[in-house]
């Protein structure tokens, strides 16, 4: 056990020295969940639009300024003529123009309808449909409105209610997500580095000289990690709490545990992919293209998986971080008990179990 | 007795389609508290010897033992008794002298103070240093550094490999001294190196090229095999007088050696003449007899 303790304190000398690498894995956290917080963000928000009024009327008028007032929308300008539409969105900052036709109000009052064209600069399909979504949900407020107290024979009321989040808010999203990327990082990426360094600069070849077993020395290297990887966990919900108002509805200790799980599953692939690799060069290539870009893409935190075609869903299974970020949305943002994800623990605990085995099984007591 | 026995070990590599003979047919014996050395260039095998001995990799044929102990069946209780130093610097960098040392002993369940005896003449010559970082040490003190850190535990076997290349001359000497010292201890010590001027220090050394042994013999022994009477020649370009000389039929070799050529004739000629004979074909300004040395051995017998 002095043994080990004494392993333990040689890793952390290892990582405290080596300045540059420990402010990335304190500052990444921090960073990403700053970045994905208030810079990247696929919520529509004042997006630039243009306003084309062939009528000037008191409807026209009142729709244009709900428009305005809404937080979707900042009006740019106001268009002359259609043939400005198409030199406004050329210059790429309109996203939108709403054409009004003339006589807009007599001919609503008259014909009981008029219609009102919304054309969307579609290059971006997901931020056109969201933003004609938002300019006619607008426009059939007003007409709620102007409908005042007049009865309709039949109508049908859709009242939507938006569970977990009712906001709205993307940092529901990616806060479970940020939290499977960084665990992998620097538990994957960074285990497998360090143990793979020490094959590199032949260390390794004068530990397997000894009456060591080589296991224990490698084991002891994933204690400073798992310790700085809770450290991280915990700056993630302080900042998600307090700067990004995402709140921990279910048990925060059991949120935890799951997090130390997942954080073993790390380590034991950062044990595998360094029982496979011998430079520190190919262990970080390994761990990006095979542990980080599956985590951001089949977790289900950038892309849904539902919409997955059935043979990358099947795949998406294989990948840990699906069913951390799974748990973490679950216990984090749905407030469930551990009743709900025991079957998703119990996926991530086997995964880790053979990884481990594997790894083990595959570290050499020898060079070849 | 015997420490380090080989028997018939071969090692083989696969490379890209072709096939890397490392190591051919090596048979010694090394006996308790001697000084071997393996002497040859790069390419040689002595790597490879050293990690089928170390019990890191596997002899393809062949069996090899040390302190009684089978290579391959008990691995674990050789790892227990050897001390290894790989030829490249095998240490933490980031961790100071003293953290390096406490970390093998560790290694070895052992510690700085239970062994000091041992490691002491070394350790000394590195203790105002202890609080440094091993990466900021000057080549000499790291492989210092690494011989205490491989002697910590008390060995009964020594591997060395190659461990004066990169090192200045005095730093050597100096090395070459604790070894010699260490062999009060009744430790065997075996050491490769590419150097032919240190194998006058080991008690046998054995001389290999290609994955093969030429020759195992004391230094002595093996400078006294070298039958022909040799000469060390100088002139004034000398250049032109090595490829004059190799081109000559009377001449039999003829290797640059720092400031002379060594030598040797095709056939017997009395001493008195070898001045008149060397200047019918070239201009010689000095020429005297001398004795071999294992690199004269080394060169004769790679012609072979």
């Amino acid at each position: 056990m002095k043994q080990f303790l004494f392993f333990i304190q040689k890793e952390f000398y290892h990582l405290l020295r080596d300045k540059r690498t420990l402010f990335i894995l304190f500052g990444m956290p921090v960073v990403q969940i700053v970045i994905f917080g208030f810079a990247l963000t696929n919520e529509v928000k004042n997006s630039r639009i243009a306003i084309l009024d062939q009528s000037k009327d008191e409807v026209t008028t009142s729709i244009i300024q709900q428009l305005e007032a809404s937080q979707y929308f900042d009006i740019e300008k106001n268009l002359q003529s259609e043939a400005d539409i198409e030199p406004a969105f050329r210059e790429g900052k309109i996203k939108l123009v709403v054409v009004f036709p003339s006589q807009f109000q007599s001919t609503l009052l008259h014909t009981n309808s008029a219609p009102i064209q919304v054309i969307a600069d579609a290059t971006d399909p997901n931020v056109a449909n969201t933003l004609t979504n938002y300019a006619s949900a607008i426009i059939l407020d007003y007409q709620n409105n102007i409908r005042g107290n007049q009865d309709f024979p039949y109508t049908i009321q859709t009242e939507m209610r938006m569970l977990y989040n009712p906001q709205m808010k993307g940092s529901y999203n990616f806060v479970p997500g940020v939290m499977a990327m960084v665990l992998m990082l620097v538990c994957a990426m960074m285990t497998s580095i360090s143990i793979v360094r020490e094959k590199e600069i032949g260390t390794m070849e004068v530990i397997l000289v000894s009456p060591m077993v080589p296991l224990r020395v490698v084991i002891a290297k994933m204690v400073p990690y798992l310790l700085l990887s809770m450290i991280n966990i915990g700056s993630i919900l302080v900042l998600s709490v307090f700067a990004l108002d995402v709140p921990i509805q279910g048990s925060l200790l059991l949120l935890v545990f799951e997090c130390f799980l997942f954080t073993i599953t790390s380590l034991a692939l950062g044990l595998f992919i360094s029982s496979v690799t011998n430079s520190q060069q190919t262990a970080m290539l390994i761990s990006l293209m095979g542990m980080f870009l599956p985590t951001i893409m089949f977790s289900g935190f950038m892309f849904p998986v539902e919409n997955m075609p059935l043979p990358l869903q099947i795949i998406s299974n294989i990948v840990p971080a699906k069913w951390f970020y799974y748990i973490v949305k679950a216990v984090m943002i749905k407030g469930l008990g551990f009743f709900s994800i025991w079957k998703e623990t119990l996926i991530l605990a086997g995964m880790t179990t053979v990884l481990m085995l594997i790894s083990i099984k595959k570290f050499k007591t020898r060079l070849e | 007795m015997i420490a380090v026995k080989v028997d018939s070990v071969k090692k083989t590599f696969k490379a890209e389609k072709s096939v890397v003979t490392a190591l051919q047919q090596i048979n010694f014996d090394v006996s308790k508290g001697e000084l071997f050395g393996l002497i040859g260039p790069d390419g040689a095998g002595k790597t490879t010897l050293f990690r089928i001995l170390t019990t890191l990799m596997l002899a393809d044929e062949g069996t090899a033992s040390v302190d009684g102990f089978d290579v391959v069946r008990d691995y674990k209780e050789i790892r227990k008794r050897v001390g290894y130093m790989p030829g490249r610097f095998s240490l933490y960098q980031d961790l100071t002298v003293e953290e390096n040392l406490s970390f093998f002993a560790t290694l070895f369940n052992t510690s700085l103070e239970e062994n000091y005896d041992l490691v002491k003449a070394i350790y000394q010559q590195i203790e105002p240093f202890k609080k440094r970082r091993a990466g900021a040490l000057s080549g000499g003190m790291k492989q210092k550094l690494a011989l205490s850190c491989a002697l910590i535990h008390r060995p009964s076997v020594l591997f060395l490999d190659e461990p004066t290349t990169g090192v200045d001359a005095v730093s050597r000497k100096e090395f070459w001294e604790l070894l010699r010292d260490l062999q009060k201890h009744q430790i065997t010590i075996i050491v490769s190196t590419p150097y032919m001027d240190e194998a006058s220090l080991c008690d046998r050394v054995a001389l290999m090229q290609n994955g093969k042994i030429m020759e195992i013999n004391s230094p002595k022994g093996i400078t006294e095999n070298f039958k022909k009477p040799l000469w060390a020649v100088r002139g004034e370009n000398m250049y032109q007088l090595m490829q004059t000389l190799q081109a000559s039929e009377v001449i039999d070799s003829c290797y640059p050696f720092g400031q002379y050529h060594h030598v040797t004739f095709t056939d017997a000629i009395p001493d008195s003449q070898v001045a008149s004979e060397l200047a019918k074909i070239a201009p010689v300004t000095e020429v005297k007899k001398i004795p071999a040395t294992i690199e004269d051995c080394f060169m004769e017998l790679m012609r072979q």
